[in-house]
């Protein structure tokens, strides 16, 4: 299984990278960690005809907690998410959910950009996106933009990125006082694509009630699904198993997964059902911890 | 397309190596068909499988999703590097042998890869996080046992060692 | 002779090479000049050519030539028929083989339709886009009882239906038997096994020398003597103008014994073509089309029992999924057939099967070989039997067993080697024993599971029961010979795939001659070290070659004394052989080496006997008059999560008896490996086909192959029941971990989740956690 050909080209700088993509257009692609895109062309299933490598921007890399917000460089790969002790702790849907991304060796190469850009229906990081309202911050050789994370991905392996812009950073809220969070999936091994995934966030008021939700899933549709409305009865009131149970049949009822080779569309959905109560419940614990 | 060719310079196994290489040009091609270093295998060419394993800066990836070309200027470990020059074979390798942890070999070179930087990150690991840490090379052979065994005990004789 | 290698785990001889990447694998082979080649292959299950141009693709820059199969002539042929059915009375059979590429019609997904060879693999791949292939898509056959169907297109033209085989087995009167019964039951089950997916794929270098007239094969093939023969036969050379060579290869497991592959036929002929060595490694996703598959049967059958669950009688009537062609002949469904009377005194048994032609790639032998299927249902008969009749699963097995004294046991229907089914030897009740001793069956039962569901947890116990028949002939033959060095050096017929032959057959020999185990060297899989044999299957390696080794080295002993005693004038009763010496027994310093010995058989002057040959060497063959039964009792302890239904395995347990062991170790990670495969088959791979034949699951992302994390720590043990069959008493053990895994889930689950209760059976293998939810959902009030 070997790629068709390409020409191949070292970006210089990211001006460089932008200005080979408004020249090339769709015909062109990024290589970053390649770990999707280097199968997806031996399997001859993506055919560039020039391949931008920007591995060696060292600057589109990189976490950056200094501000009230968490901007990461789309080119930080896995490896060094995963390395972050302090990022881990400040952002548990990380945490939980690293683990779950393939396998190390994946994981050394593989970059936060590269994943939000392929937009896989069933990976972790565009969930856990929805579910923290990032904002992409989106470069082309003419200006920037920024897209919020529920306009981003657009539908099945697709997102709002034009054909000469690229993916720069990912600018995450950082975590509220009296909040907990927590990613579940279920998958036929580890590594494997979810199943069905769930990020949740609980943020609690001064009275233990629930103050905000989110809610967003990954596995159950062509992008990730924001089911944070599904919790809208929770808002105000303790969070209880009884109310949590109300929550997971709403979470139900707000996807409609289409099955695949390993699940049935059934399956799918009550998974995201059990996975949506458990998720709840231990985001709901850490915040109460987090207090 | 005339076919897209760059210099390369890239350092593997502490010998450094300049060639020609076309751009579309797999890593794990490139170093067993051009620089005969035929002791990485391949399994599957999209990932999966690990057989390919080697460590780039001394981290492990799959040789069949990185391009030759992405190489330049970088520091290869393959399986031929692991023993030393005398032949001594490293305690990973001493360890598979003791405890049988092979039959065909095939996927042998990327578990070996693999298992060398992890042990390195943790040197006293328990059987979980050996599982764990193997989830990403496949073996149809072993049914993995002993290559665990492997790993705990090499794990121990390098803590051991001066 | 000593005792000190043969039955000791002794480290392998191969690893070295192994673990410093210096072994050869087909890939490794590296030939000036060399081309490479890629394959069209049909993307359809099922059409007619209506027009192949490769026109453009052989101007394409690198391209040296295209074939299609008008261009290979005379020379295209079907493959030959590998395994002729057996001796059955009123056996139906329609062979129908392989071609090298397709010429009129295809009939599966990944069927060879041109090749081209570049300077490149890549290059090679880029021209098979300029291909220009016009098809008529038909309706593909994959469903079998819709194949069988009146109105179904049929794989084979110029068969009347889509029916490749029909036989008919029976022992005994079911009939009368059934009428007897207390309970009579019946189901219908769905079994499939999988593919090999072994960690390297297939492979064939091929390189012509005209000059010397000698064509050299490189084959990844568990056959390599008949693939040589073959060969020869075919490019019109005589035997000994061809050397197959069979290198390191990564995994077997059967379907590289498939022979006469596209692949192993159109590179030879191409070769002396082009006059230029050509190679062609299978890529991954060829694997899954290119490379025979096990799949899928459905079983009828119905067992009659008396009330304390003893057997009266089985019948059973399947469909088997043969694919698209059947060179392998009968031998998947004869041994579900005959696998199926398992370790049990079954009084009458009437079995019918029928093998559907497909368009789907062709079945052929994967470990276990079909055995899976007939044990599946017969272990879930059982359980069902246990249930309605409320006995123990364990102990109803335990009524069932063949009595210890009731060996040779004649289950007269004909097995795969064309005799009547006849179990040499076996002590049943022992291995149950242990197997339930071990994995804690009765503390289990009544005390650990009432407190784990009281904690809300569903986990349950498992405990099944097989048999296989190994050690099948025709024979294997091995030449030793003790080298001027005083190493020795031993060449048999058959490959190696992984399964440490380099070592056991080493033991044989150093015990046999006295020498280290380091100092002998194995040279398999090349036909010009040893032409003749059989290879590698049904798990005969060991029993087979193992015994030629044997007797060869046994041969070379008696040659070694004898010199040595007409040197020293004294009686052969005398000399003792140890550490590579003859000496006089008690005058350790009258001895002489092993080497000298083999120079002294070489004389540069003197006359050597007439009637004698010189060296100190043998060539022995061993040919079984049928199979030596092997058997086994897999238990197991698993977790079910109640909502997810995801699984793990607490505990896992075999007991196994293959008779004398000659490398424990080696053993043990046979069963290993066979157990790994049997999860895999059991719970996560299966083969995604949709209706017309394509595989949707054509990845080892989504094929899913257990991990270090599915396959849990296995606790072995085992007895030894040594067959009479062999001198050296040993039966096959390479497919045992893989046969009884799917009715052990089952059965495992069901005790999980208390199945009973619900009234829910699982007849079914693969299991996953979405088909349990959808089986357990319709009774489940949740």
């Amino acid at each position: 299984m070997k790629p068709a050909p390409f020409k191949y080209i070292a970006a210089s700088s990211l001006d460089h990278a932008l200005s080979l993509k408004a020249e090339n257009g769709d015909d062109a692609r990024f290589l970053a960690g390649g770990q999707s895109l280097i199968p997806a062309m031996n399997f001859r299933l993506a055919r560039p005809t020039v391949l931008i490598d920007i591995n060696g921007l060292n600057d589109l890399a990189g976490i950056d907690r200094s501000g009230s917000e968490i901007r990461i460089g789309a080119l930080t790969r896995y490896c060094d998410l995963e390395r972050d002790g302090d990022f881990l702790k400040s952002c548990s849907l990380f945490a939980d959910a690293l683990p779950h991304i393939a396998h190390p060796q994946i994981r050394n190469r593989g970059t936060i950009g590269g994943n939000l850009s392929h937009a896989d229906p069933a990976s972790e990081l565009p969930a856990i996106a929805v579910a923290m309202e990032a904002q992409m911050r989106i470069k082309s050789s003419t200006g920037e933009r920024q897209v919020a994370a529920s306009e981003f991905f657009t539908g099945l392996l697709s997102t709002d990125i034009q054909p000469d812009e690229m993916l720069v950073d990912i600018v995450f809220p950082s975590p509220k006082p009296r909040s907990g969070a927590c990613f579940m999936e279920v998958a036929r091994r580890r590594g494997d694509f979810a199943l069905a995934g769930i990020a949740a966030m609980v943020t609690l008021d001064e009275m233990r009630r629930c103050s905000e939700v989110r809610l967003a899933l990954c596995g159950v549709g062509e992008t990730a699904v924001d089911a944070s409305d599904a919790a809208a009865g929770l808002i105000g009131q303790p969070c209880t198993p009884e109310a949590i149970e109300v929550v997971t049949a709403g979470v139900r009822d707000a996807i409609a997964p289409s099955g695949n080779v390993h699940a049935s569309p059934d399956y799918q959905r009550h998974i995201a059902g059990v996975l949506a109560m458990r998720a709840i419940g231990t985001a709901h614990q850490r915040a109460i911890h987090a207090a | 397309m005339q076919p897209d060719r760059h210099d390369i310079e890239l350092e593997v196994n502490g010998t450094t190596y300049r060639r020609g290489v076309e751009s579309r040009t797999l890593l794990s091609d490139f170093l067993r068909h051009e620089l005969l270093l035929a002791g990485t295998h391949v399994g599957c060419e999209h990932g999966v499988c690990g057989a390919c394993t080697i460590l780039v800066d001394g981290a492990p990836v799959r040789s069949c999703l990185m391009l030759a070309v992405q190489a330049n200027g970088h520091k290869l470990s393959t399986i031929e590097g692991l023993a030393a020059d005398s032949g001594e074979l490293h305690p990973i390798q001493k360890a598979m042998h003791d405890h049988h942890g092979l039959q065909c070999g095939y996927c042998t070179p990327g578990i070996l890869m693999t298992m060398t930087a992890f042990l390195k990150e943790n040197p006293a690991p328990s059987e979980h996080e050996v599982r764990e840490a193997l989830s990403g090379n496949l073996c149809r052979c072993t049914g993995y046992q002993n290559i665990v065994d492997a790993m705990m005990a090499a794990a121990q004789a390098m803590r051991a060692a001066p | 002779m000593t005792t000190r290698f043969f039955g000791a785990p002794i480290k392998r001889n191969e690893d070295k090479k192994l673990l410093t990447g210096q072994a050869l694998f087909i890939d490794d082979v590296e030939l000036p000049d060399m081309l490479h080649a890629a394959f069209l292959r049909s993307q359809v299950a099922h059409a007619r050519i209506k027009h192949i141009d490769v026109t453009k693709a052989r101007k394409h820059p690198g391209v040296v030539a295209v074939y299609t199969a008008d261009d290979l002539g005379a020379y295209w042929q079907p493959g030959p028929l590998l395994v002729p059915p057996p001796p059955i009375s009123g056996v139906v059979f329609n062979p129908r083989t392989q071609v090298p590429l397709v010429k009129d019609k295809v009939r599966h997904v990944g069927e060879p339709l041109a090749i081209v060879i570049a300077e490149s693999r890549y290059i090679a791949e880029d021209a098979l886009d300029e291909i220009e292939i016009d098809l008529d898509v038909l309706p593909a056959v994959v469903d079998l009882e819709k194949g069988l169907g009146t109105s179904s297109a049929h794989v084979h033209d110029d068969l009347a239906s889509n029916v490749a085989a029909h036989v008919h087995q029976t022992k005994g009167d079911y009939r009368s038997a059934a009428a007897k019964a207390d309970l009579v039951l019946k189901r219908r089950f769905h079994y499939e096994h999988g593919i090999s997916s072994p960690i390297e794929t297939r492979g064939v270098v091929a390189q012509w020398n005209a000059r010397a007239s000698q064509l050299t094969v490189w084959d990844t093939t568990q056959a390599p003597v008949f693939v040589r023969n073959g060969l020869a036969a075919m490019l019109g050379l005589g035997e000994r103008q061809v050397r197959v060579i069979a290198p390191f290869v990564g995994g077997g497991f059967g379907p590289k014994i498939m022979m006469f592959y596209p692949e192993e036929v159109c590179l030879p002929w191409i070769s002396m073509r082009l006059n230029r060595p050509v190679k062609w490694i299978e890529d991954r996703l060829e694997h899954f089309f290119a490379t025979t598959h096990e799949r899928g049967q459905i079983h009828d059958a119905e067992m009659a029992v008396d009330r304390r669950g003893r057997i009266l009688g089985i019948k059973d009537v399947f469909l088997h999924d043969t694919g698209a062609y059947n060179p392998y002949g009968l031998t998947v469904p004869i041994n579900s057939q005959c696998t199926l009377l398992g370790p049990y005194v079954v009084p009458a048994y009437d079995s019918t099967f029928t093998a559907v032609f497909t368009n789907l790639p062709i079945v052929t032998p994967y470990r276990g070989a079909g055995r899976q299927h007939g044990v599946f249902v017969i272990e879930r008969l059982l359980d069902l039997a246990a249930r309605e009749l409320n006995i123990d699963p364990a102990e109803i097995r335990r009524r069932n067993l063949i009595p210890p004294d009731a060996f040779p046991f004649k289950n007269e229907i004909i097995y795969q080697d064309f005799q009547p089914l006849e179990y040499d030897s076996g002590n049943y009740e022992p291995v149950l024993d242990k197997a339930l001793e071990l994995i804690g069956y009765d503390q289990f039962i009544k005390r650990d599971q009432p407190k784990l569901r009281a904690e809300g947890r569903s986990v349950g116990v498992g405990i099944a029961c097989y048999v296989e028949g190994t050690g099948i002939g025709p024979y294997e033959g091995a030449k030793v010979q003790v080298q001027a060095n005083g190493k020795v050096s031993v060449a048999t017929g058959i490959g190696t795939q992984g399964q440490g032959h380099f070592t056991s057959f080493a033991q044989i020999v150093a015990d046999q001659l006295g020498v280290d185990v380091t100092e002998v060297d194995i040279v398999t899989g090349d036909t010009d070290q040893f032409y003749w044999g059989a290879g590698t299957f049904a798990s005969r390696g060991a029993v087979v070659a193992g015994n030629a080794v044997n007797e060869a080295s046994r041969v070379v002993r008696q040659k070694a004394l004898k010199l040595a005693s007409d040197a020293f004038e004294c009686a052969e009763d005398d000399l003792v052989i140890a550490d590579g010496k003859v000496s006089i027994v008690g005058i350790p310093q009258k001895f002489i080496r092993l080497g000298e010995l083999a120079q002294r058989a070489n004389p540069m002057r003197g006359a050597v006997k007439p009637g004698t040959e010189p060296g100190l060497e043998s060539t022995q063959y061993f040919g079984p008059p049928s199979g030596a039964t092997a058997n086994g009792v897999h238990a197991v302890i698993l977790e079910i999560d109640p909502l997810t239904f995801e699984l793990k395995i607490l505990k896992y347990v075999v007991v196994h008896d293959c008779g004398t062991v000659i490398n424990p170790m080696i053993l043990a990670g046979q069963i290993h490996g066979g157990v790994a495969q049997g999860i895999g088959n059991a719970f996560y791979e299966k083969l995604s086909f949709d209706d017309q034949g394509q595989l949707l699951n054509a990845s080892l992302a989504d094929y899913l192959l257990p991990t270090a994390l599915e396959v849990p720590r296995m606790e072995l043990d085992h007895t030894t029941t040594p067959s009479p069959l062999n001198p050296l008493g040993i039966k096959g053990a390479g497919e045992a971990g893989a046969i009884p895994v799917g009715p052990l889930f089952a059965q495992a689950i069901e005790n999980a989740l208390d199945l009973a209760q619900k009234k829910v059976e699982l007849l079914e293998i693969p299991l996953s956690p979405s088909r349990l939810f959808e089986l357990t959902r319709k009774t489940d009030h949740r």
